[in-house]
């Protein structure tokens, strides 16, 4: 019996089967060109700390897209909120804190960043429901405006210098090996599926995704339901900026800019349709890890720099659309998205 | 010797896997008004696209004119003065009255350049011609959607059109808005040009056609004068099957009021309007498109709340501002437009039909509890009979009877006392219709209070024990179904005018 | 008249003559001629950028490499003619920077075209790729002064009209480039305005299916557009080259989201299918002189961006609560009837 679920996890979805068959023929190439540089424990545990921050940013994306809209501005809030943070570090964890001070004030500034998450995730709610924007102009202004208050906030300059505390607090291997940011993420990850498989608010999201006037028609709260969305992924972004500070050990305004982009090309390979309604955590899992795959086997290459790099995600977002275009058989769709 | 613009022999078209059109032939003479009929799925819509050069035929000969043509193409067809209107008019709402109407003049010529002095001298001689006086600078989407089918009709004449084809054309027009429709198809004909009228309505056969053409699963059952046709044989060679249907007789006046409305207004929609509705009642809101029907049906559901009067719903008062409130007083309400509004195709029929109570199928901080969801499903697709080999496959997959059975199937979940179904057989084929009707019926016997609105006068004296007829926001006649003929409720709805229907 | 009053591009030009009253009145400054001329020269490029982003949203899409492509074309070209030792017209970079454009914008066409992609989704990872290409594989680094081909310097430095300030006695000067953006408007207008394809444009902005059946060659307009967003952003490089007298590959990064509010703001909606070049350049023109009069405003520069992102936010929300506004109004309306007398006693019609 627990056979055949596993089998039907795996084979029932076409698109979870393709993104295992790319993962399998990318680790296959990587075996057959620098097997020696990749298939290190260092490798292995540097790529388990990198993929975390963009990860979890790509799972508030994703939540966003099933409502029917999407988020650019995950990257802009999670500046926002771990420049506050830093702020609030900086200002209450001097030289000679204590470990009871110090953990006060990380918990301070963890509150703070995930209030902002919250707060902008809700003005981006409630401009897409309320006012109607488009999610594309909402989500762009707004992104505009939270990296606005970033520069204002740090004159344009990097926060460095954190609180030590704060940085060793992230690096804690729990259980010895696993680095922190991979638990959180894992947190995630588990708190996302309860919330789109399992609880009836995600299936209110997809439902809405999929066509909001019969959602009205059906009573649903359709205005809240976008909000709370929109909030999930605010608080998503806070928690992915925490993450990225934690390893960066600063902040800065304009961090994580190509992070957008990434987030967008997961969540589209993922499988999750730009349309809205539809979208499998599975696959955006799964298309987090190809990426950094493809990230750290692009890194071994010491001629490709950050922008060979941009170019590459272009080239597979471009890819993966149309080859999804050309495998659609046309026929209405008997599976449920 | 007569003059044929169309004739269409032994046409055949498969797709993947169906036949969608088998041996079917179809005549059109010049100036003729010909009636195409037949059930969603006959074949029809199908027959059409060859026509129109949209498909091509795998067999048969179509014959243009006098002329044969094979592989014809939209662009030849359009050229051989062959226009086809479809329901949505293919208009476009952002351009002005006169670009729409000239628009396909222009492409068919294959202008590059554009004279406006010329597109409104065009426009506005167009207009003329069919008696149709609209501001040619005016953008199309202010209009409403009996204006948006003429400047269809204008369009078509600019082209120089030798046959017109008009896709369902009554659906969305008031019943003034047909009667002038009819008239200017009168007038095209008088110009010569033949028109291919696409209706299941067996009124409109009647009243503007001179033959027709029926089709059942792709292939011809019929065709002939329509002064042979009358109502019976007609429904039995749209559907092959006779039915058989004596008027529901029900006696309710013992039975609770479930739902009572007093002096409700609402702006632009209607006024003043009270009425009572007693459990186990079905009654009927008899109104065409335009009375302010559908406005009363979302006030009462919630969407466009009144202004003023109340709603009273086993003996409380409610003040139904929001579509939860509707809910939460045990209202529900089936759409009109049911793909749009009703269902959520691409999602699953198990979907479709907890989507309304997902609240309570909760365990714990708002988990669904699966197996109380299955079994929901599985309870209601049983009982309205939802015929799917899975409930897990998305909705659209289903016939337009079933689709309507899973939106009920919705409303039935949450234990509605109140159920308002607004035009519930539109798109329904006639033995779904009368499946539903059945349906409704047995709900009516577990003490539901029905509200049908509908402009479908068989269907309102078949169903329902009572009739409210409402006209320019008011209510005019308030009748129990046996004191009351379909001819007078017609007279009633129309204002005075005859509406003309035939005499069984 | 009442038209007039209907229409969004006068609530925009109203703003817009508002916002200039008031940085006037908080400055003093803003009606001198030097300023009045900073603020025009400052709006060539980002107007030719409305141009093409009006264009493609009418169209029912939306592109957002339009900034890449203006730069990649800005430094391919000058590599290309600093390589040839080029001595000859700027009009050659032009005709250049218009071909590789073109064929860029071509690319994002042919991609949302034939497969029925997305097109924000599509140009999101065009603009990666073109990035890609330009600071990865070409390694663009920024060129200036006198490494620029001769001939965008001193076209650069030919004006139309001069101006002294003389408290400092700096010269500020209307560049000849200007007529560049004046023709591109032209073009643009007479296309839109007065030929088959430039309706068709609109058409397929409206509603495809529709166009489809009138016989329109949807695919390929589509094509031509986003070719034609290319082609207009290609010579908006080289303009702001000249300009500027600097080549810098990832200055204009970000410029996109300003434009697409500010086209979006002018009346053009995002649906597609309706708009105006005039509303689009007082979006334009609103947007540029609001981040430009920051400072007179007295509003420290850092507060720019965010400025920005408010007033896109709220032009784009106001847009919204209108088009929300107009639909209700569209609403079917029942007339009326006037209440009948009570009738006779037993009286029923029939």
């Amino acid at each position: 019996m627990k056979l055949k679920r596993i089998k039907s996890f795996v084979l029932d979805d076409k698109n979870f089967l393709g993104l295992l068959g790319m993962m399998l023929v990318l680790l296959i190439v990587i075996s057959i060109i620098r097997p020696a540089k990749f298939y290190t424990s260092n490798n292995l545990v540097s790529m388990l700390s990198q993929f975390p921050q963009y990860g979890i940013m790509s799972l508030g994306v994703m939540i966003a897209m099933i409502a029917g809209g999407i988020d650019l501005s995950v990257v802009g809030l999670a500046n926002l909120a771990t420049i506050s943070a830093a702020l609030i570090l900086q200002a209450m964890i001097p030289e000679s804190a204590s470990s009871l001070q110090a953990a006060g004030a990380i918990i301070l500034a963890i509150a703070a960043a995930l209030l902002i998450g919250l707060v902008g995730g809700m003005m981006n709610g409630l401009l897409v429901s309320m006012l109607n924007v488009p999610a594309i102009l909402a989500t762009l202004g707004t992104f505009q405006a939270y990296t606005g208050i970033c520069l204002v906030l740090t004159g344009g300059n990097i926060i460095s210098r954190l609180p030590s505390q704060f940085g060793d607090a992230m690096g804690v291997k729990v259980l010895g090996v696993i680095p922190l940011p991979i638990v959180i993420f894992a947190v995630c990850v588990l708190a996302m599926w309860i919330l789109l498989s399992k609880s009836a608010f995600g299936k209110k999201v997809y439902m809405i995704g999929t066509n909001r006037r019969a959602a009205t028609y059906s009573g649903l709260n359709v205005k809240g339901v976008i909000t709370a969305a929109y909030m999930v992924s605010g608080v998503l972004a806070a928690i992915g900026g925490l993450v990225m500070m934690g390893r960066m050990n600063s902040a800065k305004a304009d961090y994580g800019s190509s992070y957008t982009m990434q987030c967008i090309l997961i969540v589209v390979l993922g499988g999750v349709d730009p349309a809205g309604g539809s979208g499998k955590l599975k696959g955006v899992v799964t298309a987090i890890l190809i990426l950094q795959v493809i990230s750290s086997g692009l890194n071994m290459f010491s001629q490709i720099n950050n922008f060979y790099k941009q170019l590459v995600w272009g080239v597979v977002l471009l890819s993966v659309m149309v080859i999804k275009y050309l495998a659609a058989t046309g026929r209405p769709s008997r599976q449920i998205r | 010797m007569l003059d044929y613009i169309l004739r269409a022999t032994d046409i055949e078209k498969h797709f993947v896997g169906v036949k969608a059109l088998n041996k079917v032939h179809i005549e059109i003479r010049k100036g003729e008004i010909h009636c195409l009929a037949g059930e969603n799925g006959s074949g029809k819509s199908t027959l059409i696209k060859v026509i129109s050069g949209v498909h091509k035929s795998d067999g048969g000969v179509l014959e243009i004119c006098g002329k044969q043509v094979s592989q014809l193409s939209p662009k030849e067809a359009m050229r051989s003065g062959i226009q086809v209107i479809y329901q949505d008019f293919s208009i476009f709402p952002g351009l002005t009255v006169k670009e729409n109407i000239v628009f396909y003049y222009q492409t068919a010529t294959g202008a590059k350049w554009i004279n406006w002095k010329m597109i409104r001298g065009k426009a506005m001689e167009t207009m003329a011609l069919i008696g149709l006086h609209l501001d040619p600078d005016e953008l199309v989407e202010n209009l409403s959607v009996a204006d948006k089918q003429m400047i269809a009709i204008a369009r078509a004449l600019v082209n120089d059109a030798k046959l017109i084809i008009m896709d369902e054309p009554t659906t969305a027009l008031t019943h003034r808005e047909v009667q002038n429709l009819f008239r200017v198809i009168k007038g095209l004909q008088e110009r010569g040009i033949a028109i291919l009228f696409v209706s299941h309505k067996i009124d409109e056969v009647f009243s503007i056609s001179e033959r027709f053409t029926i089709l059942r699963n792709g292939e011809n059952v019929v065709t002939g004068d329509t002064s042979e046709l009358n109502r019976e044989n007609f429904t039995s060679y749209m559907t092959g099957r006779q039915f058989e249907r004596d008027s529901y007789v029900r006696d309710v006046t013992d039975n609770a009021v479930a739902m009572e409305v007093r002096n409700l207004s609402l702006k632009n929609g209607f006024e003043d309007i009270s009425f009572q509705v007693r459990k186990g009642e079905i009654l009927c809101i008899v109104g065409l498109l335009g009375s302010g029907r559908t406005e009363l049906a979302l006030s009462l559901f919630g969407i466009r709340p009144a202004d003023k009067g109340s709603i009273t719903v086993n003996e409380k008062t409610h003040a139904i501002r929001s579509v939860n409130a509707a809910m939460a007083a045990g209202i529900g309400y089936l759409p009109e437009d049911r793909l749009t509004e009703g269902l959520f195709l691409l999602r699953s029929i198990a979907d479709n039909i907890i989507v309304s109570e997902l609240d309570a199928l909760t365990k714990g901080p708002g988990i669904l509890d699966e197996k109380q969801c299955t079994a929901e499903v599985e309870r209601w697709g049983k009982e309205l009979a939802i015929a799917t080999p899975n409930y897990g496959n998305a909705v659209q997959t289903l016939s337009g009877g079933n689709q309507q059975r899973v939106v009920l199937a919705k409303w039935l979940a949450r234990d509605m006392e109140v159920l308002i179904l607004n035009g519930p057989t539109v798109g329904v084929d006639i033995g779904s219709k009368h499946d539903i009707y059945h349906i409704l019926e047995k709900l009516a016997a577990q003490d539901k209070a029905i509200i049908v609105i509908s402009d479908d006068l068989p269907e309102v004296m078949m169903l329902c024990n009572h009739v409210m007829v409402m006209k320019d926001g008011r209510f005019i006649g308030d009748f129990d179904i046996g004191n009351i003929t379909a001819e007078k409720i017609a007279v009633m709805v129309a204002g005075g005018e005859k509406y003309e229907t035939m005499e069984d | 008249m009442k038209r007039l009053v209907k229409m969004n591009e006068t609530y925009v030009f109203v703003v817009l003559a508002l916002l200039c009253l008031l940085v006037q009145a908080r400055s003093g400054q803003f009606f001198r001629v030097y300023n009045l001329i900073d603020l025009l020269v400052a709006l060539i490029v980002p107007a030719m950028f409305a141009l093409n982003t009006h264009v493609v949203i009418a169209s029912g899409g939306i592109d957002v490499s339009f900034p890449c492509i203006a730069s990649f074309c800005m430094y391919v070209v000058t590599r290309i003619l600093q390589m040839i030792e080029y001595q000859g017209s700027v009009v050659l970079a032009f005709v250049m920077a218009a071909v590789i454009g073109a064929i860029m914008g071509a690319l994002n066409g042919w991609l949302i075209a034939s497969f029925r992609l997305p097109p924000l989704i599509v140009t999101l990872g065009t603009q990666s790729l073109f990035t890609g290409v330009l600071m990865g594989v070409l390694e663009a680094i920024e060129i200036s002064g006198s490494k620029l081909p001769s001939c965008i310097t001193s076209f650069g430095l030919q004006r139309l009209y001069e101006t002294v300030n003389p408290e400092n006695n700096i010269i500020t000067y209307i560049p000849t480039s200007l007529l560049i953006l004046v023709g591109a408007v032209i073009v643009t207008y007479v296309i839109l305005k007065h030929t088959m394809f430039g309706r068709s444009i609109f058409a397929v902005g409206n509603d495809e299916n529709a166009a489809l059946r009138a016989g329109i060659p949807v695919k390929r307009i589509k094509i031509a557009v986003y070719c034609y967003a290319g082609l207009v952003a290609g010579v908006a490089g080289i303009v702001r080259m000249c300009i500027t007298k600097f080549c810098h590959p990832t200055n204009l990064t970000g410029i996109e989201m300003e434009v697409i509010a500010a086209v979006v703001l002018g009346g053009t909606s995002i649906a597609g299918g309706k708009g105006s070049i005039t509303g689009a350049m007082l979006g334009i023109a609103l947007i540029t002189v609001m981040s430009n009069s920051l400072l007179l405003l007295g509003i420290p520069v850092q507060w720019q961006t965010f400025c920005t992102g408010i007033l896109i936010i709220f032009g784009t929300g106001l847009s919204a609560y209108q088009a929300m506004r107009a639909g209700k109004k569209l609403m079917r309306r029942t007339k009326i009837q006037p209440a009948e007398k009570p009738a006779a006693e037993g009286g029923q019609t029939a």
